[in-house]
């Protein structure tokens, strides 16, 4: 099986520390693959360095066998990868409607275009009407972003990231922040987008994780522990001893403290 | 269809607009208002063009001024080949020159300030704006040095029977520019790159993930930006028949930022109120006082910490309160208001033409108010006048009070009602 992106020995440090430490991983064409991981493991870390918003220390990247290690963020979106962000990154002033069409614009074939008008552009209405749809918010076409409900804001931001129609999705902690059924309705969607795309997202809520990912990687202290199915990741000595076990008391300390 | 009416308000908008170019001159009659009307013409179309990059795009200038400037100088030269008889290119079309002269500066400079954004653009901005005034000075033989290069307008055969020589015919020039100026800017707002250059404004980071370079949207952004600026440096070449140093320098990019300001940066029109009122105090204002300067300052001071969308903001408020129709709740306490600001602001100008009057040598220390006369070496006045602004000033916090209330009762009415 191809791969969709493939990292070699990639590490990353600020100043002496180092967060990633040779990481080499295969996300393969069309599987919905989690990374997990305690916190400060790097998994975010490891996302702007996919994504082109940091430069690796060391290592190399590739999209669909293209080496894409060190390129900006714009000219890795242009070859078909597309992410969101942990803490949401949209456009505030703008409406929900224009905040889709930001990002289906480029990838349209409009880049810099200041000859057409954008409100004639037949296609990017059309698709930016679909996601829309699809995220939920066609109801909220022409409400400003800045005053969405929080979960609307955070489907918004996948919305964003789907509109261009990149090949490969990056999803930073999708359901961050959001009550059960919340949680549930983001899974569909998650689900339902990437329909034949390549998905590769850092999540902490385990259920979730185990009920969407083809595979699952375990990151800790920035080096991969292990890689695999769910089923396999479950079983795992190593993971169950340095992470999920610790997870089953974070989160019961988690839950405790929040009642 | 569900826009027809929004597309109808604008067919309606910009029709008015045009009417009122048309009939300004015929409304503000005299040589006095038509010197105004043109002026202010060629500053709507160089604040807009200072708000494709301010208001659009997030980038504060403090050196616009180099665009309109050697658009201008550009144009002066081309104007007296004209009259040299070098070659023939009519008049009317100059706007073009300036404005591909403004374009083509606006790649070479804008290639370095536009690669960053922020507080970094503004400096990069700043000195090439001080680059440029100092290369002014220092090439007198393109420049014209200190005493600039002036020209005459009336050169050629006549453009369909115009000549360009009468005050009237210069002012349906600019405004005809104007007006195609204002219809192009707001036209590249509804285009791709318009709505990412506000994209680019809002959060550049995420422009960059759906595929953009900022830089060069930043960069392009400029570059159209400096072909308006430059039709409007040959328009005030054409009306002056002078370009000098004054036109590249720091004053006037501070000038235009000011002005679009003052007009309200968050609105495409707000820049065009602000050139108005911008001209009317450097035209009108400084006829009578040599204070105007002082005036602009301090009603600069007061739109940004009161109203930091400017006059344009101030304008749109009132639309949905007077769209639920209770604007005339509000006519009294507005009214109040604004007795109190004339009641502080005679004060606040007694004492600034007291000060000026002393300051000045030579000048008579006599002034004469509503038939009065003082002397501003004398003490009461100046108690008087000291007295009058700070009751201005307390009727002021009073009112604007009554106002704030008022506005807060209406407000919370309609969103009571839009939450319904």
């Amino acid at each position: 099986m191809k791969n969709a992106v493939e990292l070699q020995e990639v590490h990353k440090s600020f100043g002496t520390t180092k967060i990633i430490q040779g990481v080499s991983l295969d996300i393969r064409d069309g599987e919905r693959h989690a990374i997990i991981g305690p916190n400060g493991a790097g998994k975010s870390t490891l996302f702007n360095l996919i994504s082109g918003r940091y430069e690796v220390s060391a290592g190399r990247i590739l999209l669909h066998g293209a080496d894409i290690t060190n390129l900006r963020p714009y000219a890795i979106n242009r070859q078909g990868l597309s992410r969101s962000f942990q803490v949401t990154n949209i456009f505030h002033h703008m409406t929900v409607f224009e905040n889709i069409r930001c990002g289906v614009l480029w990838s349209a074939g409009h880049r810099y275009s200041f000859w057409h008008r954008v409100g004639g552009l037949k296609d990017v209405q059309r698709r930016a009407e679909e996601v829309m749809e699809r995220i939920g918010l066609a109801r909220r076409r022409n409400v400003p972003a800045g005053t969405l409900t929080y979960a609307e804001q955070r489907a918004l931001e996948i919305g964003v990231t789907i509109a261009g129609g990149a090949s490969v999705i990056l999803l930073d902690e999708p359901t961050s922040g959001m009550s059960r059924t919340e949680t549930a309705h983001v899974v569909e969607l998650v689900r339902s987008i990437t329909q034949g795309k390549t998905l590769v997202m850092v999540e902490h809520d385990m259920g979730v994780v185990f009920g969407l990912a083809d595979r699952i990687s375990v990151l800790v202290y920035g080096e991969v522990l292990a890689t695999g199915t769910p089923e396999e990741i479950r079983a795992n000595p190593a993971v169950q001893e340095a992470y999920l076990g610790v997870l089953h008391k974070e989160a019961a300390h988690a839950d405790g403290s929040h009642a | 269809m569900k826009y027809a009416p929004l597309n109808l308000g604008r067919w309606i908008l910009w029709s008015a607009t045009a009417l009122l170019f048309l009939a300004a001159p015929q409304i503000f009659k005299g040589g006095f208002a038509l010197t105004m009307l043109t002026q202010m013409g060629t500053l709507i179309i160089f604040a807009l063009s200072y708000n494709m990059l301010l208001g659009q795009g997030g980038m504060l200038s403090f050196g616009h001024a180099v665009y309109s400037g050697l658009g201008a100088y550009v144009t002066v030269h081309v104007l007296n080949l004209i009259g040299k008889g070098t070659f023939y290119f009519p008049v009317p079309l100059l706007p073009l020159v300036g404005g591909v002269a403004g374009l083509i500066f606006g790649v070479l400079f804008g290639y370095v300030t536009t690669r960053r954004a922020g507080t970094t653009f503004a400096l990069i901005s700043l000195g090439v704006g001080e680059m440029v005034f100092a290369c002014v000075l220092m090439f007198p033989g393109f420049f014209g040095g200190e005493a600039g290069v002036s020209t005459n307008r009336v050169v050629g055969k006549p453009f369909l029977g115009l000549t360009f020589g009468p005050a009237i015919q210069v002012y349906y020039l600019v405004a005809l520019w104007c007006f195609l100026g204002m219809a192009a800017m707001f036209a590249l707002t509804q285009t791709p790159l318009g709505r990412m250059a506000n994209a680019v404004r809002d959060n550049p980071e995420r422009a960059e993930f759906v595929g953009y370079n900022t830089q060069h949207v930043r960069f392009l952004q400029l570059v159209l930006s400096s072909f308006f600026a430059g039709v409007s440096g040959a328009l005030s070449c054409i009306n002056f028949e002078i370009v000098s140093a004054e036109n590249v320098s720091a004053i006037r990019s501070g000038g235009v930022l000011l002005a679009t300001f003052i007009g309200g940066v968050p609105f495409f029109f707000g820049p065009v109120l602000g050139a108005i009122v911008f001209i009317f105090f450097v035209v009108a204002l400084s006829g009578f006082t040599k204070a105007w300067l002082l005036y602009l300052g301090v009603f600069f001071v007061l739109m940004v910490v009161y109203a930091p969308g400017g006059m344009a903001s101030l304008i749109l408020m009132q639309l949905p309160v007077l769209r639920a129709g209770r604007l005339r709740e509000l006519a009294v306490p507005y009214a109040l208001a604004a007795l109190a600001a004339l009641v502080a602001l005679a004060g606040l100008i007694g004492l600034v033409e007291m000060v000026y009057r002393l300051s000045e040598q030579g000048a008579s220390t006599v002034l004469t108010v509503l038939g009065m006369s003082f002397d501003a070496q004398s003490s009461p006045p100046w108690f008087v006048f000291a007295a009058v602004l700070a009751a201005g000033l307390a009727l002021l916090r009073v009112t604007t009070r009554r106002v704030g209330e008022r506005w807060g009762a209406i407000q919370a009415d309609l969103l009571a009602k839009a939450a319904a």
